[in-house]
């Protein structure tokens, strides 16, 4: 009971802050906010028996990639007022697709009483509690993703590899003309008095 | 708390991030809103593997996680790319970024 009563406050604290994210003008409170539902969802994998999840989610998504954020924020901002005409004509459209999208899918869970009561169970909250299996441990993931998921594992990190360099690579300051100036410039300061002089 | 309920909490939040990324015109707040529909996905996985036990659910969560992270990498890298050639962030002035 207290377990379904923290679930749900912490949903509530991740849809809430995740409205924030998309209504907010201000850029800096959005990545905030995100950082809010990043956090409630992090205690939603504590719950769910994720704790190892949980403790990657706060370090990798709330300390790197939320700070990664703001620094983008911070570098592309023109104004003082970071606020921002945030949103298109096309609002009332897109609240109707993603509430479309939200009852499809949601019209399709509730189709599905075998996500609930697997195999043939009663359905009886006992039994359903009953039936959900150990929680995973961290050296059991640690096993699958050198053991079973080794090829996935290599690949993801060659991944990360290409991302970052594709990223620097994108991101560098291009400027030929400046640079071959620089390159130009000194002998031609240097031989225009030499040529001046005589 | 069962498995349906996560599976709900995953399609609202995946719902509100498809809004943000249709009504935001800024490239970091649609990065932003990409975020949320990567994190829904994620619940999705943490919650299946928590209801149907094993590994794997929380090992391609970590999977998942790790290719978001790249394509932030990726995406504010553009996003600066397109402030240093534009001025401005706006998405919509993406339509030439290759020049």
């Amino acid at each position: 009971m207290t377990e379904s009563i923290a679930f749900g406050i912490g949903s509530a604290i991740a849809l809430l802050s995740a409205v924030y994210v998309v209504r907010t003008a201000n850029l800096v409170h959005a990545a905030l906010w995100l950082g809010l539902t990043l956090l409630a969802t992090a205690g939603l994998y504590a719950m769910l028996g994720a704790s190892f999840m949980a403790g990657i989610q706060v370090l990798l998504y709330i300390g790197g990639v939320i700070t990664l954020m703001l620094f983008a924020v911070m570098i592309t901002r023109r104004h003082e007022g970071l606020a921002v005409p945030a949103d298109s004509k096309g609002r009332g459209r897109a609240a109707v697709a993603a509430l479309a999208l939200f009852g499809v899918v949601a019209a399709a869970i509730r189709a599905t009483p075998e996500l609930d009561a697997p195999r043939g169970l009663g359905g009886s909250p006992a039994e359903i509690a009953a039936a959900i299996p150990a929680p995973v441990t961290t050296s059991d993931i640690g096993r699958a993703l050198l053991g079973q998921h080794v090829l996935a594992f290599e690949v993801v990190s060659v991944l990360l590899l290409a991302a970052v360099i594709g990223a620097v690579v994108i991101a560098r300051r291009r400027d030929p003309e400046p640079a071959a100036e620089r390159l130009v410039a000194p002998p031609s300061a240097a031989s225009a008095p030499s040529e001046v002089t005589p | 708390m069962t498995l349906s309920t996560c599976l709900l909490l995953a399609t609202a939040l995946f719902a509100v991030g498809v809004y943000g990324l249709l009504t935001r015109r800024q490239a970091v707040a649609v990065l932003l809103s990409i975020e949320l529909m990567a994190n829904a996905a994620n619940i999705c996985f943490i919650a299946f593997g928590h209801f149907r036990g094993g590994a794997t659910g929380q090992t391609f969560a970590l999977f998942s996680l790790a290719i978001t992270v790249a394509e932030v990498a990726i995406g504010l890298a553009l996003v600066i790319l397109l402030y240093r050639s534009h001025g401005d962030t706006k998405i919509d002035l993406a339509r030439e970024l290759g020049r």
